[in-house]
């Protein structure tokens, strides 16, 4: 089978945001971008599934300005076959990149399509069950596990309390957690050979689709600040403001 | 106006998550009626029909329902989404697998995990992980929106809402239930406990985890956490994890021993009312954020602490 690997260029999860003075956003000059984590997942997973001979073709895809491309490298080194950019420099919502993506699928026409479950950026954790949707595809989202089993999907969740395994038809949208797997480092060599790998640039006037925000961002502000509070030199202290200062036990 | 919230159903009962969502739901304002989908969930939608505020409770008992899978969910919701403006579920893993599936299929964009509402069509969530907030204003004729219940005090339970019985809208057959493997515990549900004992990498192993955190947990009653570390280091199961990868908490009292504080961390519990940290490291992160800190070994400190309680 073959599968869609959408991946998200993001501000590399290391490092500190600042928010910009002018409440416009989060500076993102001169920071370090990376894949996003979860999608680096699910590029694993994929791979995976192509060295126990499951899949046979991996296609990773982005939607993002032209550096999206080393994201796109960065998939390829992985293990990924060929991949697509969707050239655009304006913030694309979930609900845009899920049209964007349900017209990848229909030229592609792959079996699977995996993807991370949340961007570490916006933190909607929306593209995957909006594709589902607009395929009217199965979804399997927060996978811990998945499996090939007669023709189905056999999808571990993380749910609230625990774990939920359930089947489900294929074609299919995967969305990954964090502990489905770890994925590999992409060696030298393989770096090399990435760059020899087909990439096509398209544009978002390609596919056809209103991508038009339907959110506006009236303001980005710092998170309210906890101040420290005080130490406390023993137990008994600590038991004394708890119950009489702070009342909470 | 009209709001639908779609409660948290667990077997027969509703989530206290439901009751916050409510809240939320009023401060958009308008009519507020409350979907109740289960499978023998009778009890459910009577006791949500007593959460304060609501106009009616709408009962949608089929097996498609039992366990939440999204393709039937979603589309009962859309199927009833006709005469709502807007329409509500709890951040939980329901609400986030379910709900945007809800939004594409009526083409609207979901506001995901609001902490406040500024307006009815203006709402402030935390993005990069509790490291900014961003105040969006929604331009969609309906609003689909998941809601950090934790922001949000509980609606009361003063109410007497009729309660209607909904046709199912069938199952796609896209998925069937397989098994769920739930922690079993006596102890309260992390995100609705009053108090959370949280132990890191410091307890050094799942042994001490359990010799140190437990004891302590059980003579306040309080629902066990972890950090990621201390999950990576399989001290305890997943669902443990309080963070941004993990659980979102604000209980009345967090108390973090052996937690360093990574920013990942502190993202699900810097809104907790009072912060005790105990660790020996007395330059570690947490106790920026800690109301009261005490700097020791936590294998004397915790234990003489669960005694003297």
């Amino acid at each position: 089978m073959k599968v869609l690997v959408p991946v998200k260029r993001v501000i590399d999860y290391n490092v500190k945001v600042r928010v910009k003075s002018d409440q416009s956003g989060v500076d993102l000059a001169n920071v370090k971008m990376s894949m996003n984590p979860f999608d680096e997942i699910a590029v694993e997973e994929a791979i995976r599934l192509k060295e126990a001979g499951t899949a046979e073709e991996i296609v990773a895809v982005s939607i993002g300005p032209e550096k999206a491309q080393d994201q796109i490298r960065q998939a390829l080194a992985m293990g990924a076959d060929r991949g697509i950019l969707i050239k655009t420099d304006e913030t694309v919502e979930p609900l845009g990149v899920a049209k964007l993506l349900q017209k990848v699928v229909e030229e592609e026409s792959p079996e699977l399509v995996i993807l991370g479950k949340q961007a570490i950026d916006d933190d909607s954790n929306q593209t995957g069950q909006m594709l589902a949707a607009l395929l009217g595809w199965s979804q399997g989202t927060f996978a811990s596990e998945i499996k090939k089993d007669d023709g189905k999907l056999s999808v571990t969740r993380e749910i609230d309390g625990g774990l939920q395994t359930i089947k489900i038809n294929m074609p299919a949208v995967v969305t990954t957690d964090l502990r489905l797997n770890e994925p590999r480092y992409a060696s030298l060599p393989n770096i090399m050979k990435a760059k020899k790998k087909p990439l096509d640039v398209k544009e978002v006037g390609d596919y056809g689709v209103d991508i038009a925000p339907r959110l506006e961002v009236v303001k980005v502000t710092e998170p309210p600040k906890r101040e420290a509070g005080v130490k406390v030199a023993d137990v008994a202290e600590l038991i004394d403001k708890l119950k009489n200062e702070a009342g909470v036990i | 106006m009209a709001v639908l919230v779609v409660a948290d159903v667990h077997g027969n009962a509703i989530d206290d998550s439901t009751h916050k969502t409510v809240t939320a739901a009023a401060a958009i304002g308008g009519d507020i009626d409350i979907l109740v989908a289960g499978e023998n969930c009778g009890d459910a939608a009577a006791a949500a029909a007593k959460i304060s505020g609501v106009r009616k409770v709408l009962h949608a008992d089929d097996a498609a329902y039992a366990h939440r899978l999204a393709e039937p969910f979603a589309d009962l919701i859309v199927k009833l989404a006709g005469d709502y403006d807007a329409i509500l579920k709890a951040a939980a893993t329901t609400g986030k697998n379910v709900m945007p599936r809800v939004a594409a299929l009526l083409d609207v964009m979901q506001i995901s995990e609001i902490v406040s509402v500024e307006a009815p069509d203006t709402f402030t969530r935390p993005i990069y992980a509790g490291n900014a907030m961003q105040t969006v204003k929604s331009s969609d004729a309906k609003k689909v929106i998941t809601v950090r219940a934790t922001s949000f005090a509980a609606a009361g339970e003063d109410g007497s809402a009729s309660v209607e019985t909904v046709a199912a809208a069938g199952d796609p057959g896209l998925s069937e239930f397989v098994e769920e493997n739930l922690t079993k515990s006596d102890r309260p549900e992390l995100t609705g406990a009053k108090i959370v004992v949280s132990g890191g990498r410091g307890l050094g192993s799942g042994e001490k985890f359990e010799e140190v955190i437990l004891p302590l947990a059980d003579k306040l009653g309080a629902g066990v956490g972890a950090s990621r570390a201390a999950v990576d280091a399989g001290y305890v199961p997943n669902d443990y994890q309080v963070g941004q990868t993990g659980k979102v908490v604000a209980p009345e009292l967090y108390i973090a021993i052996g937690i360093s504080g990574a920013i990942q961390h502190l993202a699900g519990m810097k809104d907790s009312k009072v912060i005790v940290a105990i660790n020996k490291d007395e330059e570690a992160p947490i106790f920026q954020v800690a109301d009261y800190g005490l700097v020791a070994d936590l294998f004397k400190a915790v234990p003489e602490l669960t005694d003297a309680l």
